[in-house]
């Protein structure tokens, strides 16, 4: 068994105070090991993202703790965190958020800069990921001049620029057609052959079934948790039911 | 009727749900409504008859008439001169002429350098009689009246040197004790012409004369070759309305150079009120500006609140509002909010202008509270409706025309791309880089930075460049402080102050404005690993950059308002270099000082928070 990349016990957020307290995330504990790929499913409003934004320190828990490579993230001011979110996490968001006035090569060298690379080397860098990501020749584009499933490829790559520890999905392919999901989904495994731990949120049992565990969310808290048998490693397409 | 109640209410619910950029707003026009009734209001008053001259006048028998004549011949009284002296048997008709029903003089008088506390100054001194004369007998404010060894200081001079009744001083060496002070009527304290012969000794720009009254043996031992006596008589007339006349007159009939120069009291009452047309043609020059930093400010404001009211805008369509209606209710709410700040600028210019008008030392009495108008109040109320409605138009037009579901997306307006600032940014450090890229997103807020900036550090070059003036005056004057420069000194270090605080305002503006609209680029930044420091170092270096700019362009901007400015072509000063570098350097300093906190207050909210907000 892998070690523990990321650790998440009784982990929760809850909102406003009295009558109107609201549990978002209740009591979550969660292990992920290096390597491997968590789905966590739940319908809409049950939590899911917050607990992804927590567990990416972009939001603080209210009770349990983080704990990222051996350090603890619900202790860390902002900017460790930020420091760590540059070094150990990639997010790949479900509105794609790119910068709409950068190309796509921009868009992906961006972290790389943020963290202090130099612009060659984090040009370099922006290159071989879209050429991994199969958009290479789309370097130049803006994202409005990409199809959704460009861009979040475009995500991905940016998600992958600074070498991350994890990779966290929020949505991944929730507003891309069944093509565009089928492109995502292979550039995820493509990543979970490459050993790329990844943690993802969805609605979308289809996606969910790519996984090699999956968590089910409701209410803000696990209610079932299964090994997947295939995982990434059947025919994806038909895993996903992407394909006939 | 229905329609107009609705406009009404919904513009008045906005103001409630935002009410500090309310206050920030009402603030950016009052100033430059306040500044602009000051101007008007003392326009109002250098038209007609100076009150405290009038005042005055009445209490010291002013003359209607002052005629002098000195070794060159006539002139107004100081004018000095040489050649043969003076021929005082040529003032003797005019105490017979017609119309003149009283008189005093001829008085002689001459040049001296006179010295107490340490100063030394030109003195005009004027011999006296001891008993009180029928006409410009100068009204004692303090001490008694001349006698042989004493001599009577006029009071703004003696304010300057800061003497009083039993103080000692000198004129041309000879030691004599301070009898009293008081004021006179019969002299133009203002004219710049008014010097003795000792003009090389420091009487300012407008020379404050120094008009010195002793017995008139005294003032004639003073005379010497280079300085010998002038003489001037005072004139009263049966009709004071007819001295301008008298006057004109008089001239047109003399053909002799050596003949007496004559000065109505309506000229020497016009050179009084030149104090109170300075600091209005400042304030009228000040307004304008700070109307200028209001429009930048009322536009950047509107521009902010439509940045917040992108959603609710897509509401008000969803619900069935017309885009004549969403304008109409941004239009309403912000010229509601203009006429407001118009009546609080108007009060407290009235309140506020009374202060400026009083006469100072040269006059007795007061001007009096100057009339506030229905021509004042009109153009005040005009001028801050047009600088809300020239700064709402085109965001309002703009929200008319949003479409309905870009609206209730919240979606921004697409920024600009500037592939060389990202290209070259990309070496900078994160701050920079992140300012930059956010900066020039925004091409016309830029500019608006840019200009808003440029117009506060012109006025500061401007007002610095003033005070260099009245400081090398001041400086060539022994250290003496002409009255009227320290007068118009505190004007334009008020219009400063204005210009500096509506400046701030405007950074404050610029920087939330810039915060709201980056909040998207910011917490993508920090989700990819920016840290808040960095993030908030950006977005005031976003404001500092265009503001480093801005100051540079004040400097020849300043320099050339006071070119302008100077109808008169007197020699301007320029303030010294490390004074404009100060300016520029302190500008930028004060800009990033200022925007650091809301800069910071931008980063506060949760990244993921953001983010999910964009997806809702």
């Amino acid at each position: 068994m892998s070690e523990n990349v990321l650790q998440a016990r009784g982990l929760s957020k809850t909102f406003g105070r009295g009558e109107g307290l609201v549990r978002a995330v209740d009591e979550v504990d969660l292990e992920v090991c290096a390597g491997e790929t968590v789905a966590v499913m739940g319908p809409s409003g049950c939590g899911k993202s917050t607990l992804l934004h927590m567990l990416g320190g972009l939001e603080r828990p209210s009770g349990g703790e983080i704990v990222l490579a051996g350090s603890r993230l619900d202790q860390m001011g902002e900017r460790a965190l930020a420091r760590l979110r540059r070094t150990a996490i990639g997010f790949v968001f479900q509105a794609f958020h790119l910068i709409d006035e950068l190309t796509a090569r921009e868009n992906v060298e961006l972290p790389a800069l943020l963290a202090g690379r130099s612009p060659r080397a984090a040009r370099r860098q922006a290159v071989s990921l879209l050429e991994r990501v199969g958009l290479a020749d789309r370097a130049t584009f803006l994202p409005s001049a990409l199809s959704g499933g460009q861009r979040q490829r475009v995500g991905i790559a940016r998600a992958l620029s600074n070498d991350p520890l994890v990779v966290l999905a929020d949505e991944p392919t929730g507003n891309l057609d069944s093509a565009a999901t089928m492109e995502v989904l292979r550039l995820f495994d493509a990543l979970h052959t490459a050993g790329q731990t990844l943690v993802m949120v969805t609605h979308d049992p289809r996606v969910a079934a790519t996984a090699d565990r999956l968590i089910s969310m409701r209410d803000g808290a696990f209610v079932d948790e299964t090994r997947m048998s295939g995982g990434t490693r059947g025919n994806l397409g038909a895993l996903a039911g992407l394909e006939g | 009727m229905g329609r107009v109640l609705l406009i009404c209410r919904l513009a008045a619910g906005d103001v409630r749900h935002r009410p500090v950029s309310a206050v920030l707003l009402v603030l950016a026009i009052m100033t430059a409504a306040t500044t602009l009734t000051l101007g008007l209001a003392l326009h109002g008053l250098s038209d007609q008859p100076n009150q405290a001259y009038q005042q005055t006048r009445a209490l010291t028998a002013g003359p209607d008439i002052v005629a002098d004549v000195g070794p060159g011949g006539g002139g107004p009284k100081g004018a000095g001169g040489s050649g043969p002296p003076a021929d005082v048997a040529a003032l003797t008709p005019l105490t017979s002429a017609s119309g003149v029903v009283a008189h005093s003089g001829p008085y002689p008088y001459t040049g001296a350098t006179l010295r107490a506390n340490g100063h030394e100054a030109g003195a005009q001194v004027e011999g006296r009689d001891q008993a009180a004369a029928p006409v410009d007998q100068p009204k004692l404010t303090q001490g008694r009246w001349v006698r042989p060894g004493e001599v009577v200081l006029e009071r703004s001079f003696a304010e300057d040197l800061g003497v009083g009744a039993g103080d000692q001083i000198t004129l041309n060496g000879r030691s004599f004790r301070v009898a009293g002070v008081a004021v006179t009527t019969a002299t133009d304290l203002t004219d710049p012409q008014l010097c003795s012969s000792n003009c090389d000794l420091p009487i300012l720009e407008l020379g404050n004369p120094g008009l010195v009254w002793m017995t008139r043996a005294d003032a004639m031992s003073l005379a010497t070759a280079a300085e010998p006596l002038s003489y001037t008589l005072n004139l009263k007339l049966a009709d004071p309305a007819d001295a301008d006349a008298f006057a004109s007159a008089y001239d047109n009939a003399q053909t002799s150079a050596s003949a007496p120069g004559l000065q109505s009291w309506q000229s020497l009452a016009w050179g009084t009120g030149s104090q109170i047309r300075s600091e209005q043609f400042l304030l009228l020059i000040g307004s304008q500006l700070l109307g200028l930093l209001a429009i930048a400010s009322v536009a950047v404001l509107v521009g902010g609140r439509m940045t917040e009211q992108t959603r609710r805008v897509g509401l008000l369509k969803a619900v069935g509002s017309t885009p004549g209606l969403v304008a109409a209710v941004l239009l309403a709410e912000h010229l509601i909010l203009a006429v407001a700040a118009a009546a609080l600028g108007l009060l407290i210019g009235w309140l506020v202008a009374p202060g400026l008008t009083s006469p100072g030392a040269i006059l007795l009495g007061s001007v009096g509270t100057p009339p506030v108008t229905l021509a004042t109040i009109a153009i005040v109320v005009g001028v801050a409706l047009a600088v809300a409605g020239l700064a709402t138009l085109v965001p309002a037009i703009r929200a008319a025309r949003t479409s309905t579901v870009g609206a209730l997306a919240d979606s921004a307006r697409p920024p600009r791309r500037r592939a060389r600032v990202i290209a070259v940014t990309a070496w900078l450090p994160v701050p920079l880089l992140f300012g930059l890229r956010v900066a020039t997103r925004r091409t016309r807020r830029v500019v608006l930075n840019v200009a808003s900036v440029a117009v506060t550090a012109s006025g500061i070059v401007a007002v610095l460049m003033v005070h260099a003036h009245f400081d090398a005056a001041s400086s060539a004057s022994g250290g003496l402080t002409d009255p009227q420069n320290a007068r118009l000194s505190q004007v334009v270090t008020v219009i400063s102050v204005a210009l500096v605080m509506l400046g701030a305002v405007n950074a404050i503006l610029l920087t939330w404005t810039t915060v709201l609209d980056a909040r998207h680029t910011s917490a993508l930044a920090r989700a990819l690993g920016a840290t808040p420091q960095q993030v908030s170092a950006g977005l005031s270096a976003a404001q500092v950059l265009p503001a480093l700019a801005g100051a540079l362009l004040g400097i020849p901007g300043g320099i050339g308002l006071v070119t302008a400015l100077n109808s008169d072509n007197k020699r301007l000063t320029l303030p010294p270099l490390w004074w404009l570098v100060a300016t520029v350097l302190g500008t930028a300093a004060a800009v990033a000082a200022i925007t650091i906190v809301p800069a910071w207050l931008g980063t506060r909210r949760p990244v993921g928070e953001v983010l999910q907000s964009e997806l809702a």
